[in-house]
């Protein structure tokens, strides 16, 4: 590992190399993409949230003056799951699902000619939580859907039950001197990316597509999009736009599959852009989840046993991301006895998606308010008792492996000595904390460093930039390389102009793809060295790199002047052609990222709003590479936790039909209901980075929930235990409680 | 959208004369002024084809006039030119906050009070200001000009007492005199940027003594209809408007209202709510009052 010492470009806060284009719109995200002779493609979308389908009947849609081709559920043969969402076979699974798709010369036509298909259903009664789809005789979402597999039980609407223990919990309960325990309940929540899903789809005579859209990963699109149609990865090329936001939400495909279809039937480019509506009520949101959490202490605050029991909705599909949701409940915490039992529950609802920290704040909000309680059952300060607690190097996690260096004990103790800790909140105020944690992930990448004549280095690496992972790029290529920053540009290739590289997601990219970059730069680093002992007549050992330039090694006795990069790469053609690095990984060790939040909110008492009034997240980073956008990721976070554990939530009808799918009834909080987000990394450098990165997108919306749930206690004196924490509930639970 | 045709005539005869005969064609019709409802509603609710009239570029609905005894508000006059314009800000500051509460800054520089009256929305939060400010509306169509007050204006949800051959020119509103005061608060769960689950808009005016000797109280997003809440005025009248008759007040807004439970918030916290309104914007317009 690099030593902290020393570091010129890392830590650094330079302007983004993609910055121009977005300030001056031209850059091109999924909906800018037209070409000629293009149709329009729509999706006609199933109003019941569970029923049969008896016919559908295309005719009338392609009647219409102007409709080209039109699909429907058999048209996409393969995929499984998947593709049973893209486009509905036997049955539609909740209201919204994709049906039947037309393609017309223009919008308008091809939404008048969705009219005109007919469907014949036969309506089934919808299940639409998770106290019905676990009740006895419960309606099945999937007839033939057994938990875990097991045929030999009867069909369940639990897909899978998962468990962690330790230990003897009983016994630990029974050593405690306080218990505490709480069900909560957690509401369904969208990541609310500005850019709706959009792709625009060609497929030529010979069978080979392009699809543009935007996506966190242009290589998963590729292969998701192929098993759908049953087509070879090689036949399909994906060119991914600049993204407006995705949040996990567009690591899957819902219309890609649908477009080349089109695409294939009419002989033209397809492009298909959902509404705002259509992506509140089909894309994947993450999970409802009813948790219950129990924790037990000595008086002097050790955790003597924990148990979690957690539900999490799958939607209509398996798949709900309760697996993570059991690896981050107890995971800030060193503890001897430990029972973890997690639910992936259908229901007719959306097929769950990823959604930031995937099931880690749903969890953590239950385990996180119970510890809360103990804390005042123990009159003990919080941090006091989460730094009494506390996983540290050496601590075997609870979902299995031993942790190396991790800074959860350097966050807590960061807090404690924090001005806005040490201040007390603002008179009628209350203040929660909360601790966060994601495990993040390392999987593969691939990357590319090419040497223009004048010494101009160019990255290409096949991960989308959804968080400024360009500029953290060339921050840490500009490190390797020894050169300025301005001289490094980084381009996100398409599925044909750049190495595989696993989608965006779980915090990997800066991380993983970095280490590529890093090793793609040592690659060129070793060339150079090898241009300038050829250049030298010195032997490669002989030669180091230094600044930027090779130089000979101390005591080798060569009268020659340094060659920068730049003068190696204008006589690349004499010393063995262009200059190009090049490095592909299966990245370990990405290092778990824990933060500390705290938040003072104020309670109007006769209208049960919440007001945040302040709001600090202290992280471990590892190593901040551009310390900007890891403070942008930890204050986007917050505002995503805030706005979920304020207001957004989804509202369903008694017939499962959403009554909120649109930003004026789906609460994500505007600027001026946020306070300053205040920010202070810690860096306790991963040992496995070179630089010692951590991912730290995904921890920050994890602590907010808890934080907010344990302020709001603090400030009524009493306990919510469900979120959102909206003004309807709050003033309701004020009334009951006086 | 679908297809649509678009006219703005020049004159308010011709506006309605088109209005007539689109009218009696069974042409479906509808009036813009800003256009920040309109289109919306075009774009995702209602896509069907219709005929859009515009009067915005109309004389008489781009009238402000602030007399002695009346304000006169054009229909078309955008919100963005009445929150800019100091002397109606110090006469109507509740009901010019009721506007400035609709949408964003760019919204503002089309969304007019005339339009956000003749969506009639039950959440439309200048029309609780208005009734409170005993606003009268001036209509134009084939019988000549009327004037409606504000509270008998609107009859239903996104319904309201115009013929199709009439128009909004314009918002009568008495000026206020003496200690008078007014105040319009709305409930969200946000900041900006949303819709009424509950408002209340007072007017008082007080004596030297500070009794209050005239009083009106409207409230939105809480019935079919924003009301006009006698009783809440007459809780006020004679009193110093302290918190026992704001109280009383509040108690005759809650009976008022008439809520439903929807996505945006529950029968008794609308009724709750609502009352709460009364009383801060009642204590607001009395000090406003006051300070006159």
């Amino acid at each position: 590992m690099a030593e902290a010492v020393d570091l010129k470009a890392i830590g650094t806060r330079p302007v983004r190399p993609d910055g121009v284009e977005k300030v001056t719109g031209r850059a091109n995200f999924g909906a800018d993409l037209n070409l000629p002779g293009m149709l329009h493609g729509k999706i006609l979308r199933s109003p019941h949230a569970h029923a049969r389908i008896k016919s559908i009947d295309l005719s009338g849609a392609l009647a219409v003056d102007g409709v080209l081709a039109a699909v429907s559920g058999k048209d996409i043969p393969g995929g499984g799951d998947l593709g049973d969402n893209v486009l509905a076979n036997e049955k539609v699974l909740y209201h919204g699902h994709a049906v039947a798709a037309v393609a017309a010369r223009s919008a308008f036509i091809a939404e008048q000619a969705l009219d005109q298909i007919k469907v014949e259903y036969e309506v089934l009664n919808p299940v639409l939580s998770i106290d019905d789809a676990i009740a006895d005789g419960a309606t099945l979402v999937n007839e033939s859907q057994h938990t875990n597999g097991d045929t030999s039980q009867p069909a369940s609407n639990v897909a899978a039950v998962t468990k962690f223990e330790r230990g003897d919990v009983e016994k630990g309960f029974a050593d405690a001197d306080v218990v505490v325990e709480g069900e909560y309940r957690v509401p369904t929540a969208h990541q609310g990316y500005i850019e709706p899903h959009a792709c625009t789809a060609t497929i030529n005579e010979e069978g080979k597509a392009t699809v543009w859209c935007c996506t966190q990963g242009q290589f998963d699109v590729r292969s998701m999009t192929a098993n759908c149609l049953n087509k070879q990865v090689s036949d399909i090329r994906v060119i991914p736009s600049e993204i407006g936001g995705g949040f996990g939400g567009k690591t899957t495909i819902y219309l890609e599959p649908v477009a080349v279809k089109l695409s294939e039937i009419s002989g033209r480019p397809v492009k298909m852009v959902m509404s705002r509506e259509e992506v509140f009520r089909a894309t994947g949101p993450t999970s409802a989840t009813l948790c219950r959490a129990k924790v037990g202490a000595k008086s002097d605050g050790t955790i003597t046993a924990a148990t979690a029991w957690l539900a999490y909705e799958a939607g209509a599909y398996p798949g709900a991301p309760v697996g993570p949701g059991c690896m981050s409940v107890l995971a800030p915490y060193d503890l001897e006895n430990f029972r973890i039992e997690g639910r992936d529950v259908l229901v007719n609802k959306p097929k769950v998606a990823a959604y930031r920290a995937p099931g880690a704040p749903q969890s953590m909000h239950a385990m996180e308010c119970a510890i809360d309680d103990l804390a005042r059952e123990l009159d003990m300060d919080p941090l006091d008792l989460r730094l009494k607690n506390a996983a540290d190097e050496g601590t075997v996690a609870p979902y299995g492996p031993q942790y190396p260096a991790i800074g959860l004990r350097a966050c807590l103790e960061a807090a404690k000595v924090h001005p806005n800790y040490t201040t007390p909140p603002a008179e009628g105020q209350g203040r929660g904390v909360a601790v966060g944690f994601w495990f993040n992930i390392g999987m593969q990448s691939s990357a590319e460093i090419r040497i223009a004549e004048n010494g101009a280095v160019t990255i290409m690496e096949g991960s989308p930039d959804i968080g400024g992972s360009r500029a953290s790029m060339c921050l840490m290529a500009a490190e390797t390389l020894g050169i300025p920053y301005e001289n490094i540009n980084a381009h996100v290739g398409d599925t044909e102009a750049t190495g595989y590289c696993n989608t965006t997601g779980g915090s990997r990219t800066t991380f993983a793809t970095g280490m590529a970059v890093i090793e793609a730069c040592e690659d060129i680093i070793a060339q150079c060295k090898e241009r300038a002992a050829l250049t030298w007549e010195l032997d490669v050992d002989q030669v180091d790199w230094e600044d930027g330039q090779a130089v000979p090694k101390p005591g080798v006795n060569a009268d020659v002047k340094p060659l920068s990069l730049a003068d190696i790469a204008r006589s690349a053609g004499r010393t063995g052609g262009p200059l190009l690095g090049r490095a592909s990984l299966n990245a370990q060790g990405p290092g778990a990222s824990f933060s500390v939040n705290w938040t003072d909110v104020e309670v109007d008492h006769e209208t049960g709003k919440v007001d945040v009034k302040a709001f600090t997240g202290v992280q471990d980073a590892g190593r901040a590479i551009h310390p900007s956008y890891v403070e942008g990721q930890m204050q986007g976070g917050a505002v995503q936790g805030l706005g979920w554990a304020l207001n957004e939530e989804y509202i369903y009808d008694a017939d499962g039909v959403m009554e909120n799918a649109g930003f004026l009834d789906y609460r994500v909080p505007v600027t001026s209901d946020m306070p300053m987000i205040d920010t202070q990394i810690v860096e306790v450098p991963n040992p496995s980075h070179p630089y010692g990165v951590r991912g730290v997108g995904e921890t920050p919306i994890v602590a907010p929930l808890a934080a907010t749930s344990n302020a709001v206690r603090d400030a009524l004196g009493f306990r919510i235990n469900d979120l959102p924490l909206s003004p309807p509930r709050v003033l309701a639970a004020i009334d009951d409680n006086e | 959208m679908g297809d649509y045709a678009y006219a703005a005539p020049a004159t308010v005869d011709s506006t309605v004369e088109l209005l007539s005969s689109s009218a009696s064609s069974g042409t479906r019709t509808q009036v813009l002024a800003g256009g920040t409802d309109v289109l919306v509603q075009m774009r995702s609710i209602d896509r069907g084809p219709r005929l859009i009239v515009d009067v915005k570029q109309l004389a008489e609905t781009n009238v402000l006039s602030i007399g002695e005894d009346e304000i006169y508000i054009g229909a078309a006059i955008a919100s963005a030119i009445l929150n800019e314009n100091a002397e109606l800000k110090s006469k109507l500051p509740g009901l010019i906050e009721s506007a400035d509460l609709i949408g964003s800054t760019q919204i503002q520089g089309r969304a007019t009070i005339g339009g956000n009256l003749c969506n009639s929305s039950p959440a439309g939060d200048t029309i609780p200001a208005l009734i409170a400010n005993s606003a009268v509306c001036h209509i134009v169509g084939a019988d000549g000009e009327r004037d409606v007050p504000v509270e008998d204006f609107v009859t239903g949800v996104g319904t309201n007492c115009m013929a199709d051959h009439e128009f909004l020119l314009g918002l009568r509103v008495p000026a206020p005199k003496g200690n008078t005061g007014d105040a319009y608060l709305r409930f969200i769960p946000r900041t900006e940027m949303d819709i009424a689950v509950a408002g209340a808009g007072v007017r008082v005016t007080l004596d030297d003594s500070g009794t209050c000797t005239a009083a009106r109280v409207g409230i939105g997003a809480v019935a079919p209809t924003p009301l006009l809440v006698p009783e809440a005025g007459d809780a006020l009248i004679g009193t110093q408007v302290d918190e026992e008759a704001l109280n009383a007040a509040a108690a005759a807004c809650s009976a008022a209202a008439s809520p439903i439970t929807d996505k945006r918030g529950t029968v008794e916290y609308r009724i709750k709510v609502v009352g709460v309104l009364c009383k801060r914007a009642g204590a607001i317009a009395r000090d406003r009052a006051k300070a006159r």
